[in-house]
């Protein structure tokens, strides 16, 4: 007798990673493992100034060097190589010509000027150092404020100004709620530049087939399909023969959403060759010129009324770009601009945004991108206001939560948040952490002269990136499902998972939809040669929109299997269910169908019911409706020495809604990934230019991010609001942790050093820093 | 070129390779691009970040730092080496259960220096335990799973 059990559910269980036991045995091929005949390697020589203009090079004595197969600077592939893209579109928007090799003038530290290709690596790290470069030093522009100054040196002559774009905003009336605000709190607040380090570097190998006229790239990217489409328009090649392939990639974090000069160079060079050539970034290369984080400096007054309303918000925002604009850098700033109110209404909002050119590397996306900036802005004004009013920072943000009737709630910003219920996320972080008692302990602490401060941050993000009239290049994604004829299921998804999971959190989907074997799935991604159509991993939308489309297709598949299934039971197709590898009435599993016999018979294709074609396959392109909108509670508790400025973190909560969970397991890695770059960006990072633009933070010794002894154990709960914008009801989770600690973390050590009379503090709050910090306030 | 070069002899993983290679070849590149063992990682280059620590005459090593020519005559396990007959190690099962890596970039590097840690304390406390991997950078899961994975191999060690 069949058994009865129920179908097993696998969305919601902790399954752990099928991509893990190729992992764990070093058995995986990132790009530097991919081995081909032939292979030249390259190397580039980079700019040791922020700002010259390049007198002369000299490249007679490294090509004569032995091994030395060619080198090429700026001039040799001017008009064959275009410029390196930005995708963004915003009104105004000086875009200024970057090419993948500097020509005559160099405008930050690393920038390439030359490439060398060899038969050896560590001959063409030889090469380097026999090519002569004269400059001509200018000027280094390099200090935020100091650059939109008329007195300024200007970066671009064919722009007036270092100012790249401006955007304002006015929503409500500002003026009047300022004008009737009992009280307004100002604040200036420095999001400093953070480096995104992935373990494993940039990478990118190129090869071409003259008599195919193909072009195979396997780099370390998060956007292979992109890449694709940007390669072919640089090198002028048919798109269709050209090939992007992601291998195992080693974390990105936004730093891979990008297209590189590098990408570019080494493509073009396989072409011009006609070998393999392949680049391996050095961990210098990745400080100097592998996309930046963050970079804000913001002005911000807050109005609000004696019992705690936030009536108006009034900011101005200066985002440094760097020197070039990459894929995205303009549009980093503007997610801050409209996640400015985070998790509280505030019907009126006035901001300049203001994006700013520099002699430095440029910024981009960076885990969080724009919106850890937003949260920190929103979040700290929260704890001031509070801080003025004398009134607690728990009730200032209950008093300033929407209801969750409200939703979905449009803001002033113009953005509409999907769904929300912040009273019950908080609720569960306050009841975690034991609010009330925390705060008795730290009034008897303080009555010893003791320092403890509980940090709060109430955050509500924007993922799930996104309907595509927001996401420059398109906001939708794609998936195809195929059911072979032996009944195994490959899904080819648009999406470029880089230590996400989703190889088993996407076949956990489908494994639940079809009702089989999670080991009959197999998920293909990052291959444009395999899956033609797709967006890429970044934004917190893996899920949310590449399993969207998965989910629609699977299920488009799965309607024909039932009229076939239907057509072989002499049945309804109506009536059946899918489980344990079975088709079958309702109710009648003794006569059922296998999954992977009806998977033959629509091959053999002999036996079909009218008017269905031959083959089980379907391709769906979900365009989401909005973005999701995740949020969440975080509480910290933190002990300050005021004789060290040391910082005692003694716990962590994080209370997440990403919406619905596939895998909790999957969900808690990410949470606390994020919260341990947050950390390292309140404790610990920071990248530091001095004034000629070089950069002193350039290597692990001198840029810290966090070891395993300097983070704590974190505790994290979920509540559960579905999103309404997508069918599987998530939301995303990529960035959350990292969007909310930062915030948390400095608002837990300006609630302890409160007593000193001390209302904020820059990151990274080092030792140095927060004694400094007391030093001045007494 | 050619006349500058050193023969070394090495046991990786219980096979014994012998090569002529040049005196500046790091060992990490030796394993990489002369042995073909390519699950050692090259994260740095600095020996600062762990990706490429692999066991050579017992002793963790960041394999950056070393020269191919003074792992002459060693014995060197890298992570390649670590499962048996199919079974996976321990402690690469620990990552598995415990969800240790995301990325799996550091993931060698950090289970042979997790490796040298249960040698020498086979019941490490978790403050031992993240003491123990100082060295190696992990970006992508906060270390906590990391941990829990490492509990797990020395309990299932010692049982
Ligand atoms: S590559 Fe050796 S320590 Fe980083
Ligand atoms: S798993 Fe990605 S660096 Fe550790």
């Amino acid at each position: 007798m069949a058994t009865m059990a129920g179908p097993s559910r696998l969305i919601g269980a902790p399954i752990k990673r099928r991509e893990d036991p190729r992992l764990v045995q070093g058995l995986s091929h990132y790009v530097d493992d991919i081995k081909l005949v032939n292979t030249l390697h390259c190397t580039f020589l980079r700019s040791d100034y922020a700002h010259a203009d390049i007198k002369s090079i000299d490249t007679e004595a490294a090509e004569n060097l032995s091994g030395v197969v060619k080198v090429i600077t700026g001039s040799d592939i001017a008009g064959k190589v275009g410029s390196i893209p930005c995708a963004a579109e915003i009104e105004g928007l000086k875009v200024p010509d970057h090419p993948a090799l500097a020509v005559g003038r160099v405008r930050f530290v690393g920038e390439p000027i030359a490439a060398v290709v060899a038969t050896d690596p560590y001959v063409a790290r030889d090469a380097l150092d026999l090519i002569e470069v004269e400059y001509d030093e200018l000027p280094a522009v390099v200090d935020l404020d100091a650059a939109i100054e008329s007195d300024s040196t200007v970066i671009y002559d064919e722009f007036d100004d270092n100012i790249a774009f401006t955007m304002p905003l006015d929503a409500g009336d500002v003026d009047a709620a300022f004008a009737e605000a009992d009280h307004v709190v100002s604040q200036r607040f420095v999001n400093q530049r953070l480096i995104p380090n992935s373990i494993e570097p940039r990478g990118v190998l190129a090869e071409y087939l003259p008599g195919e006229g193909t072009l195979t790239v396997w780099s370390s990217t998060q956007v292979p399909h992109h890449l694709k489409t940007i390669l072919s328009l640089l090198l002028d090649l048919p798109e269709q023969l050209v090939r992007v392939i992601a291998p195992e990639v080693g974390g990105g974090f936004g730093s891979k959403l990008n297209v590189y000069p590098e990408e570019a160079v080494v493509a073009y060079l396989a072409t011009q060759l006609r070998k393999p050539v392949k680049w391996i970034e050095k961990r210098s290369e990745g400080f100097t010129t592998t996309i930046h984080g963050r970079d804000q400096v913001d002005y911000v007054d807050m109005a609000v009324k004696n019992d705690g309303t936030i009536t108006a918000l009034r900011a101005k925002l200066l985002a440094n770009m760097g020197a070039y604009h990459q894929l995205l850098t303009p549009i980093i700033p503007v997610l801050t601009y409209l996640m400015m109110p985070g998790a509280y209404k505030i019907p009126n909002i006035k901001l300049e945004l203001i994006g700013v050119f520099t002699n430095k590397m440029a910024t981009d996306a960076y885990r969080g991108a724009g919106r850890p900036e937003a949260t920190h802005i929103i979040e700290r004004m929260v704890d001031l206001a509070a801080q003025k009013l004398g009134m607690d920072a728990k009730e200032i943000r209950f008093k300033n939560f929407p209801q969750p009737d409200e939703f979905p709630l449009e803001m002033a910003t113009g953005v509409t948040y999907d769904s929300g219920n912040y009273q019950m996320s908080f609720n569960k972080a306050l009841d975690t952490v034991d609010y009330a008692s925390l705060r008795a302990r730290q009034a008897e602490l303080r009555g010893q002269g003791r320092y403890m401060g509980i940090g709060i941050a109430t955050y509500a993000e924007i993922c799930g990136m996104g309907p595509s009239v927001g996401v420059a290049g398109g906001g939708w994604e794609s998936s195809t499902v195929r059911i072979e004829r032996t009944g195994k299921v490959t899904v080819l998804t648009g999406v470029s998972p880089h230590g996400q999971g989703q190889e088993t959190s996407f076949a956990q989907i489908v494994a639940d939809e079809y009702g089989i074997s999670i080991d009959d799935i197999v998920i293909i991604h990052g291959d444009t040669g395999r899956q033609p159509q797709g967006i890429g991993t970044f934004g917190s939308r893996a899920t949310a929109v590449g399993g969207a489309a998965l989910i629609i297709a699977t299920q488009q598949v799965k309607e024909k299997m039932a009229q076939i299934a239907a057509h072989m039971l002499e049945a309804n197709a109506d009536d059946l269910v899918f489980e344990d590898g079975n088709i079958f009435v309702q109710g009648s599993p003794d006569s059922a169908v296998t999954f992977a016999d009806v998977a033959a018979t629509a091959h053999v294709a002999v036996n079909l019911p009218p008017e269905v074609e031959p083959g089980l396959e379907a391709t769906h392109f979900f365009e989401p409706s909005n973005f999701t909108y995740p949020f969440g509670a975080h509480i910290s508790i933190v002990e300050v020495d005021p004789e060290t400025g040391e910082i005692d973190l003694q716990r962590y909560v994080a209370v997440d809604d990403c919406g619905n969970i596939i895998n909790p397991l999957l969900v808690d890695g990410q949470v606390h990934g994020g919260i341990a770059q947050g950390l390292g960006q309140a404790m610990y990072e920071g990248a530091v230019y001095d004034e000629n633009g070089q950069l002193l933070t350039g290597s692990f010794m001198d840029y810290a991010i966090p070891k395993a002894t300097q983070v704590p154990r974190f505790e994290t709960e979920h509540t559960t609001t579905p999103s309404p914008v997508n069918p599987l009801g998530v939301k995303g989770v990529g960035e959350a942790g990292t969007i909310a600690s930062s915030p948390c973390l400095v608002n837990a050590v300006v609630d302890a050093l409160s007593p000193f009379g001390i209302t904020d503090i820059d990151m990274p709050m080092t030792p140095n820093r927060v004694w400094q910090a007391i030093q001045d306030a007494q | 070129m050619n006349k500058s070069r050193k023969q070394i002899n090495t046991t990786i993983n219980g096979e014994d390779y012998t090569h002529e290679v040049e005196p500046r070849l790091l060992l990490v590149h030796y394993l990489r691009e002369v042995a073909g063992l390519t699950g050692t990682h090259v994260g740095c280059e600095t020996s600062l970040c762990g990706a490429c620590t692999a066991i050579v005459d017992g002793q963790a090593v960041k394999t950056c730092t070393m020269l191919a020519v003074q792992a002459d005559g060693a014995e060197i396990t890298t992570i390649e080496g670590l499962a048996q007959d199919g079974e996976l190690h321990p402690i690469q099962e620990g990552f598995w259960e415990r969800h240790g890596l995301q990325c799996g970039f550091c993931t060698p590097g950090m289970i042979v220096a997790a490796h040298q840690l249960l040698e020498r304390n086979p019941n490490p406390s978790e403050d031992e335990i993240r003491h123990g991997l100082e060295g190696n950078f992990c970006r992508c899961t906060g270390y906590q799973h990391i941990v829990d994975a490492v509990q797990y191999a020395a309990e299932k060690m010692q049982g």
